[in-house]
């Protein structure tokens, strides 16, 4: 069997939020973004930019407005809890308490993904393990763990399913610093071990670049950089991914104050025309209001292929 | 010259030490950088200057200021200093923000009640402390529910509430951990800025070294409940003494991708 060399693909998506009596809020407006087989894409972006809201259309659990998503070549649709775990994609959340089912033990949650690949070789306890949790936890509830290991845990959960394509929404923020880049590295260490694709989602560009083989920045519901990471690290081209960078603080010892992006991320609901970062970019030009960079791998007028 | 000194501060809950001895002091317009890992005892150094700790908790050593310890002050007392004199900011601010009350009475009560200002005076205050927190629209702002604001916005609000009352000793706790990095560089901002101006002694929380160097004169590194290092903030952050601190230091991505 050979494996396909796109495992998703997601084409000029767009999600709407629909609430009576607002206007609808385009989440995702169109962004464009694949992932391989044992493959880590990281997807930065601010709050709000809509990276949760694409991750739950790939899982099937928001309705697609226009574009597509493949899965293994499939077209995703909305699905049910029961049909989506049939897919082959998992996803870890940020706050490991509210996915966790808080009156049952570890084990036996773990066991459920156990059973839904068919694995009986494979023992919750050994999963434990695999996470770096000792085997006898599995025996308690996720109340006695701390954040750092409930969310191993939540991963341990997952994997026992045997996805195909792991998504980790924010599943670091809730932790501590030293924490996050162990529990980073043990996502992608399992998920390429296992011929997986990742999917990681973070706002901080300094844990995914310690992971991803390539980055995805995202600004207002649209993909405006993709690149390899040493790459985007060490040169990034859009504007955007330039100002992130540039807000990171280094531990220099040096005193030097972050560089503050002025202005909030606008209401996507009322976007701005022609380039969605035009209000806030230093570099704008006449044509970046009149016309939307609708072009990849870096969406931006001083970047247009030729 | 010293504001608000830390002495030999021991805390324990339930029979387990959580505090050591701790020994801090925080200077007028100074910025005081406190690192240190995940349950070291970073929030509760700061609680247990507040007089906060959680019921039970077994407090002795002492926490002076102005020649009072805060640690023997009657209750009613420390209340006074409590968001008068000393005030604080968490790293949520949902925990310093009440949803159903609008931003400008929230301001204004804390004046009102602490201060004694009428209720135009505190306004007028408000507004103007809205204004050097950079809330766009002050005056209109004053109105306004919490979750009408965005992330950073909610937080600088916290910080204007903070400051409503010209505290001397500001302990912020991981002011910026919940915000994206481009909000957090403009709260790092304004917090350097409001110390700088106002003379005001920080206390900042913050795991993160990045944010340490970017805004603390001094830095003071915990472990297990005990201050292990502490110096200036180029010393401490490029020089580091203790092995602990350095070990902060190479577990940071940059010193890994070498
Ligand atoms: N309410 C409590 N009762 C008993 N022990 C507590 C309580 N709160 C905290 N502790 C313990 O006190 C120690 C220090 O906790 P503290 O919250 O001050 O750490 P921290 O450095 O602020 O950590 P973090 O970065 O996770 O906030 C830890 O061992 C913790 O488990
Ligand atoms: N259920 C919903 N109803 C209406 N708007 C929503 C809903 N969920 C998200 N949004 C809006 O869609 C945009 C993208 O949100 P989200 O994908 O959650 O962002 P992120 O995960 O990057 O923080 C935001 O403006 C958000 O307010
Ligand atoms: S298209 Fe224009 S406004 Fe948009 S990021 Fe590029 S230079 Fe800036
Ligand atoms: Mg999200
Ligand atoms: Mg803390």
């Amino acid at each position: 069997m050979t494996l396909p060399t796109t495992l998703l693909a997601i084409d000029d998506l767009v999600v709407e939020h629909r609430s009576p009596g607002r206007p609808a809020v385009r989440g995702v407006a169109g962004a464009s973004l694949s992932v391989s087989p044992g493959e880590v894409v990281g997807l930065v972006g601010e709050s709000g930019c809509g990276k949760s809201t694409l991750a739950r259309a790939v899982c099937g659990l928001n309705p697609i407005t226009a574009g597509s998503i493949a899965f293994d070549g499939q077209p995703v649709t909305p699905l049910g809890l029961r049909r989506r775990k049939l897919t082959g994609i998992q996803m870890v959340f940020q706050d490991p308490y509210a996915s966790l089912n808080p009156r049952r033990r570890v084990g036996d949650q773990i066991a459920d993904g156990l059973r839904t690949s068919g694995d009986t070789a494979t023992s919750p306890a050994d999963l434990l393990e695999r996470v770096g949790l000792p085997r006898d936890f599995a025996g308690r509830h996720p109340h006695e763990f701390s954040g750092g290991q409930r969310q191993r845990i939540a991963i341990a959960r997952a994997l026992a399913a045997r996805p195909r394509l792991l998504i980790g929404d924010e599943p670091i923020s809730a932790l501590d610093a030293s924490a996050q880049s162990q529990v980073a590295r043990l996502m992608r260490d399992l998920a390429v071990d296992s011929g997986a694709g990742l999917l990681f989602i973070s706002h901080d560009l300094s844990v995914v670049r310690l992971i991803a083989d390539r980055i995805a920045v995202m600004y207002l519901g649209r993909i405006v950089e993709v690149g390899d990471t040493a790459e985007v690290w060490a040169s990034p081209r859009h504007p955007y991914t330039q100002a992130l960078l540039r807000a990171v603080p280094r531990p220099d010892g040096m005193g030097t104050l972050p560089e503050e992006l002025p202005g909030d991320v606008p209401d996507p609901a009322d976007p701005p025309g022609g380039c969605r970062f035009s209000p806030r970019c230093p570099f704008v030009m006449d044509v970046c209001r009149e016309k939307e960079p609708e072009f990849g791998p870096v969406a931006c007028w001083l970047h247009e292929p030729r | 010259m010293t504001t608000l000194e830390i002495a030999a501060l021991k805390v324990s809950i339930g029979g387990k030490e959580i505090l050591r001895g701790v020994d801090l002091a925080l200077e007028a317009g100074r910025v005081h950088g406190l690192a240190g890992e995940s349950g070291s005892g970073k929030t509760m150094t700061g609680l247990a200057v507040l007089g906060l700790l959680p019921h039970g908790a077994r407090v002795s050593g002492a926490v002076r200021l102005g020649g009072r310890d805060l640690l023997a002050l009657p209750l009613k007392e420390l209340n006074r200093v409590r968001g008068g004199e000393v005030a604080m900011v968490f790293q949520d601010p949902a925990t310093s923000l009440h949803p159903m009350l609008t931003v400008g009475r929230q301001l204004t009560e804390h004046m009102r009640h602490h201060l004694g200002l009428g209720k135009a005076e505190a306004r007028a205050r408000a507004v103007e402390l809205l204004g050097k927190v950079r809330i766009p629209g002050p005056a209109e702002a004053y109105g306004r529910y919490p979750h009408q604001f965005s992330g950073g916005m909610r937080q600088r609000i916290a910080i204007a509430i903070a400051l409503a009352c010209s505290p001397k000793v500001l302990i912020a706790d991981e002011p910026t951990t919940a915000l994206d990095v481009t909000v957090q560089a403009g709260v790092l901002r304004l917090l350097r800025g409001l110390c700088d101006e106002l003379g005001l002694a920080v206390l900042l929380v913050t795991h993160d070294l990045g944010v340490m160097s970017a805004v603390a004169d001094e830095v003071s590194v915990m472990r297990d409940g005990l201050v292990v290092e502490s110096g200036p903030r180029g010393r401490v952050l490029r020089e580091p003494e203790h092995p602990y601190t350095r070990s902060l230091l190479e577990s940071l991505p940059d010193a890994e991708a070498r």
